[in-house]
């Protein structure tokens, strides 16, 4: 199978830092073979400088994450057919958010600091008297989503969130800290949860987009170990958020009446007594209003809304029980 | 073709231009529609990090009014389009949970058997109408319109609860719509990405940069607009945009944001009034009348 291969070069002895340069390859593939394939091929066949990692080529070691089509995966587990027709050009770069070594290599020296961050590691208040700590099948099944992570980076690279702000925690590093707070050995819960609720860059940051879920080669799905994390916070007693407030008003007002209400919900985000936001939004209010877009001030309800608050009471009720 | 109509909360709160442009442009397609007048918010992703179940029970419940209408239910709102996707998804692959969220609808009589689908105007028009049947609704052809598409994540993501293997075309429809009213495309890498509206009222700063680095990056790279299925991505990318791009050092607030149905109305020569164009708050002056200058086809 005849393929094109355009891939990201980046020499930092002869480059300044950021630059790039493409360089394009035709190959002549297996039907079936992968991304990581086609560079193994080039690296030994037409360009031995091209600088790729790679090891165990069977998506467990997580050494061979890189962006193709814009996308981060596991080169070892793409194959070419998969990601495009016949004919149509592969785009391999190095991974995002990760300072770049050289060509397709990044280093994950950041990855791993906020990893250390989230003390990825049990925290026992005490030590069995004897033999090793135990915690049965059942209190740890869970757990599996989180430790299939093999720190590749792919959650990292395509966060949308740290492609704005380089202190947010990220995906991989929130999910290992799930992982601690939901296991039954450690008795650093109410800690880690209070830690990762105030910290600039904490759970209240993701935006919830789901390129996390989508990229993740595990199935980890970080950003609903982000979100399981934001409840588990708030009913560990935190409510010194605007993530808090903005849950609880959201929360309120579809309960009451069936649909959201837009500006009470930023202003009791913004809290009453923080004077700028208000003002901030009061800005934004008045020229909502001048061109005639402002949400009506009796919030809009859904028919016989009555009956989505039952449904609330319910649900509230089982839950507390 | 007649679907169960849920415009979703901003469409019928913030944006009211979005619902008053999609009921005129349905009107020209021969959509007819029925709106769920009683359904729920879909709790956008916000309730679902509080309560999944909760969450689930209220988007399954705006199916099974829909699935008594014997209609499938058409959205005009990305995350609406995902959020109830995924509730969907979820309860069709787990009889068991079916049978548990039904218990708690059983009270108002209705019960979800998993007949009806729930569909962005945005797959309709590529997929029901189809290109060739939509092109013969518009009375210009916008050639010389520069616009950058923007989808918003729900629609994009996560890609199992949005039907993309069965119908891959949903993947490129926003540029397929952008290239039948004739425009072009646009094409840079924030088009799926966030636009940041979830966190605007916890992290501005963050969300703030979102908007700048999306709308800067579109206009440097020469378009006129930017199209958007998504209502929070439009109250977002349009009312902050100002602040974002002064805050940012993105240049000038200049590049209008397009709802969907409005970029439709342009082209099937619908008053700009009618279609709300005055109600945004970057200026689409310039816009409209680029489009006012194109000669209506005879």
């Amino acid at each position: 199978m005849q393929s094109k291969i355009k891939v990201s070069r980046y020499d930092p002895e002869t480059m300044g830092a950021g630059q790039q340069r493409w360089d394009e390859f035709d190959l002549d593939v297996h039907p079936s073979a992968t991304v990581l394939d086609a560079l193994i091929q080039i690296r030994e066949e037409v360009d031995g400088t091209l600088a790729l990692r790679c090891a165990c080529r069977a998506s467990i070691c997580g050494s061979c994450g890189m962006r193709v089509n814009g996308d981060a995966k596991l080169v070892c587990k793409t194959r070419i057919a998969d990601v495009v027709q016949e004919g149509e050009t592969v785009v391999v770069e190095p991974m995002g958010n990760h300072p770049v070594i050289k060509d397709l290599v990044v280093t994950l020296d950041t990855f791993f600091d906020k990893v250390r961050q989230v003390d990825p590691y049990l925290q026992p208040d005490t030590v069995p008297e004897q033999g090793e700590y135990v915690a049965s099948d059942e209190s740890m099944v869970n757990l599996l989503t989180a430790m299939n992570c093999i720190m590749c980076g792919a959650c990292v690279s395509d966060c949308t969130v740290l492609e704005v702000d380089e202190a947010f925690i990220g995906p991989a590093a929130l999910a290992k800290a799930w992982r601690f707070v939901e296991d039954p050995r450690d008795d650093q819960r109410e800690e880690r949860l209070e830690e990762l609720n105030n910290v600039e860059g904490g759970i209240w940051d993701c935006t919830r987009c789901f390129k996390c879920v989508e990229v993740c080669p595990k199935d980890v799905a970080p950003m609903d170990r982000i979100m399981e994390m934001r409840d588990m916070a708030i009913e560990a007693g935190n409510r010194n958020t605007p993530g808090y407030r903005h849950t609880e008003s959201f929360n309120n007002s579809v309960k009451k009446h069936g649909r959201l209400d837009e500006a009470r919900l930023a202003v009791e985000s913004a809290g009453y007594t923080n004077v700028p936001r208000l003002i901030d939004l009061a800005e934004i209010g008045v020229k909502s209003v001048l061109k005639g877009k402002m949400p009506p001030i009796m919030p809009h309800k859904a028919d016989d809304s009555e009956k989505i608050t039952r449904i609330f009471d319910r649900v509230e009720s089982e839950r507390n029980s | 073709m007649k679907f169960a109509f849920y415009p979703g909360c901003v469409a019928r709160g913030a944006g009211p231009e979005l619902f008053d442009s999609a009921v005129a442009v349905m009107d020209r397609l021969g959509i007819e529609w029925v709106e769920l007048t009683g359904a729920a918010c879909t709790g956008a992703g916000v309730l679902q990090e509080k309560d999944q179940k909760l969450g689930d029970i209220l988007n399954i419940r705006t199916l099974a009014m829909a699935e008594e209408l014997g209609l499938p239910v058409l959205t005009i709102c990305s995350t609406c389009q995902g959020v109830m996707g995924q509730a969907d998804r979820r309860v069709r692959r787990d009889a068991d949970y079916l049978a548990e969220v039904n218990g708690y609808l059983a009270e108002e009589g209705l019960s979800y058997s998993g007949n009806t689908t729930v569909k962005h105007l945005l797959w309709v028009l590529v997929e029901d109408i189809g290109v060739e049947t939509l092109k013969k609704t518009f009375v210009k052809e916008l050639s010389g319109v520069n616009l950058a598409p923007f989808y918003g994540c729900y629609i994009v993501r996560p890609s199992d609860a949005l039907g993309f293997d069965e119908n891959p075309e949903r993947q490129t429809s926003l540029e397929t719509v952008i290239e039948a009213v004739g425009g072009n495309v646009i094409d840079f890498p924030g088009k799926t990405a966030c636009c940041g509206f979830p966190i605007l009222l916890i992290n501005q700063r963050n969300s703030l940069r979102m908007v700048a680095n999306h709308t800067g990056t579109a206009s440097e790279l020469g378009a006129d607009a930017m199209v958007t299925p998504c209502p929070l991505c439009h109250l977002n990318l349009d009312g902050y945009q100002p602040k974002a791009r002064r805050q940012n050092n993105r240049g000038k607030a200049d590049l209008p944001i397009i709802h969907l149905p409005q970029l439709l109305g342009l082209a099937m020569g619908i008053d700009t009034k009618t279609l709300g164009l005055g109600k945004h708050l970057v200026n689409t002056r310039d816009i409209v009348r680029k489009v006012d200058s194109i000669s209506v086809a005879s």
